[in-house]
């Protein structure tokens, strides 16, 4: 904080907005508080509040305080039941209004960013999605680096504006309980939101579950095809050894472009961004539209035919040679050691 | 029913992008442009429910001279309408911020709503392929005072007449959120809500021919300033290379093992 002057610095409240589905936490979300911390060491703001919205989310105010925040703000009204992203971004934009924070965050899910463009838009400020950095504070603006092309591309901007609106970039921030903060006990305060009969026009009507228990986005492995993978039944050995470690198959663009897959599960860009413990990249040549997608993967292994490939020299691991030999040959060793039975052939 | 689909000239997906000496904007000469593909699911979706339910789809863009070709290229798979908001200082891949497009596509939104009715319903991407802002449908949405919702993967107009509504589906972690908005409303939508259409022959002779409306707007700048680029750096990784074919399988059975995830 030394080398910011004393002058530049704006002082008050840095709110983060807690992304919560009816009371159970996005597990980025605690990246959001990582965001405020990184503001506030830049010089921008004084303080963090955590911002909750609606009742249901009431349970989950002790959870803040390790993460930085001294204040909780618990914002109710009738229409904040169940996710309404017109009423959640009113009431980020009321809440604006009465207590002139310095900064509102969030994290740069479809939510997290959906609201803080709705809350903005009331507001008539700017907003800026998907930051990694905040690299310097000016008199009355924020330098930030945020991510282009889907992070492929840096792009260095200046937010200006009575209240900075950003969202920082999945993984980009730290999400765990900061020391500094142990052991204290915010304060907390319930606001009761005025919103307009406009509020709620949008919201959850109905949910269909598709996947109960693991899915691409929460598996810890994730074992994906490309191009190479050949066609639609060339995906059988991946869904066997998804299955065998209880995980989830994954895709590149070009295949559920061919219709091998279906679109939910797709990885990259435009698709999902994963994070697995292990991914494995089958017959994936590597461009960095897939890359994005799975970058935040702590172990990467691709297995592919061409050494040169772009994933191959990204990996931390790889293995050369046909999916289609190497994956059956994987399967057996892993029954062999769990002495399990191979399946009956057909 | 009267659709509007918002679509930007973007970068090819996958084209290796490089800066100008000063950093300042992305070197377009050797670069091919495409429809962000957010949009091209867009462009069809309007296609295809102008098929269902009848009515007309428009296409707008906001940028340079060249953006022309984008327009054109959803007139040549089925769009009737296009125009193309535009001023001196869209050149190359120059962008304005989000507030300024958003103003700027909502003043002539109005402008066309006015002369020729409302559009029941507005396409845009979830958010533009290159700069990333996921804001200009939400803004352009607050400015006509319309419902919206973003990351849509399926569309539902409902066919009764007293109740005009739209179904719109969002993917979640474990499966769909079913959103239900009045009409006129607007939809961000995703790529994955369907596989677009490739252009045929006559379409494309059609779409040569075709009459671009031309809405010069002059910029009202917000408050996100673009200072310079920077492209990602690789990461610099020492590939530990386990083996080749399926002799390598006892090596990655043991990664796996050591990784704890046996």
């Amino acid at each position: 904080m030394n080398s910011v002057r004393p002058g530049e610095i704006r002082t008050g409240e840095v709110m983060a907005i807690v992304e919560h589905d009816r009371g159970v936490t996005a597990d980025v979300t605690y990246q959001a508080l990582g965001l405020a911390r990184s503001l506030l060491a830049a010089g921008v703001g004084s303080s963090i509040t955590a911002v909750l919205i609606g009742a249901e989310a009431d349970g989950l105010a002790a959870d803040f305080c390790v993460y930085g925040a001294t204040a909780i703000v618990q914002v109710h009204h009738a229409e904040l039941k169940d996710y309404a992203p017109e009423a959640w971004g009113e009431a980020i934009s009321g809440l604006v209004a009465s207590r002139r924070p310095v900064a509102v965050v969030a994290i740069g899910t479809d939510r997290g960013n959906e609201v803080l463009a709705y809350a903005s838009a009331r507001l008539d400020v700017a907003f800026a999605a998907n930051v990694i950095e905040i690299t310097a504070v000016g008199e009355a603006s924020v330098s930030l680096t945020r991510l282009r092309w889907g992070g492929s591309l840096l792009e260095q901007s200046r937010l200006i504006g009575s209240t900075y609106i950003l969202s920082g970039a999945a993984h980009a921030f730290d999400g765990e309980p900061s020391p500094d903060h142990v052991g204290a006990t915010p304060t907390t305060e319930i606001v009761d939101a005025t919103l307009s009969g406009n509020a709620a026009r949008t919201r959850i009507v109905d949910r269909v579950t598709l996947a109960a228990g693991i899915t691409l986005t929460t598996a810890p492995v994730v074992v994906s095809g490309g191009r190479g993978v050949g066609s639609a039944d060339g995906f059988s050995p991946l869904q066997e050894l998804a299955e065998l470690l209880g995980g989830a198959v994954g895709c590149s663009r070009v295949v559920t472009n061919n219709g091998w897959r279906p679109h939910s599960d797709q990885v990259g860009q435009t698709g999902k961004r994963v994070a697995p413990e292990l991914y494995i990249a089958c017959g994936i040549s590597g461009a960095i539209q897939h890359w994005v997608g799975m970058m935040a993967s702590k172990h990467v292994l691709a297995i592919n035919t061409d050494g040169d490939a772009n994933m191959v020299g990204k990996a931390e691991y790889a293995v050369i040679g046909d999916l289609h030999e190497i994956l059956p040959a994987v399967i057996e060793e892993i029954r062999k050691r769990r002495g399990q039975p191979a399946p009956p052939s057909v | 029913m009267r659709i509007l689909v918002c679509v930007k000239r973007v970068p090819a997906p996958g084209a290796h992008i490089t800066l100008t000496a000063d950093r300042a904007a992305i070197d377009t000469k050797n670069l091919g442009f495409t429809t962000s593909p957010h949009e091209e699911c867009a462009v069809e979706e309007a296609i295809r429910l102008v098929d269902i339910h009848g009515g007309e789809a428009t296409v707008m863009t906001l940028g340079p001279a060249e953006a022309d070709e984008q327009l054109r290229y959803a007139v040549s798979v089925g769009i009737v309408k296009a125009v193309h908001v535009t001023h001196p200082s869209l050149t190359g891949e120059a962008d304005w911020d989000p507030q300024a497009t958003a103003r700027a596509l909502a003043e002539v939104i109005s402008r066309i709503e006015a002369a020729d009715g409302v559009f029941d319903l507005i396409l845009f991407g979830n958010e533009s392929a290159d700069a990333g802002g996921f804001q200009v449908g939400v803004r352009v949405a607050h400015t006509l005072g319309r419902p919206v919702v973003n990351g849509i993967k399926a569309i539902d107009v409902g066919d009764s007449p007293g109740e005009r509504t739209v179904t719109a589906k969002r993917e979640s972690a474990s499966g769909f959120e079913v959103y239900s908005l009045a009409l006129p409303a607007v939809l961000g939508v995703k790529e994955g809500l369907n596989l677009p259409r490739y252009p045929t022959l006559p379409g494309r002779l059609k779409s040569k021919r075709a009459e671009v409306a031309i809405h010069t707007i002059e910029p009202v700048p917000g408050g996100l300033l673009t200072e310079h680029f920077a492209n990602a750096a690789d990461p610099v990784v020492n590939t530990t290379v386990l083996g080749s074919g399926s002799a390598a399988a006892p090596a990655i059975v043991d990664l796996i093992e050591r990784l704890g995830l046996l």
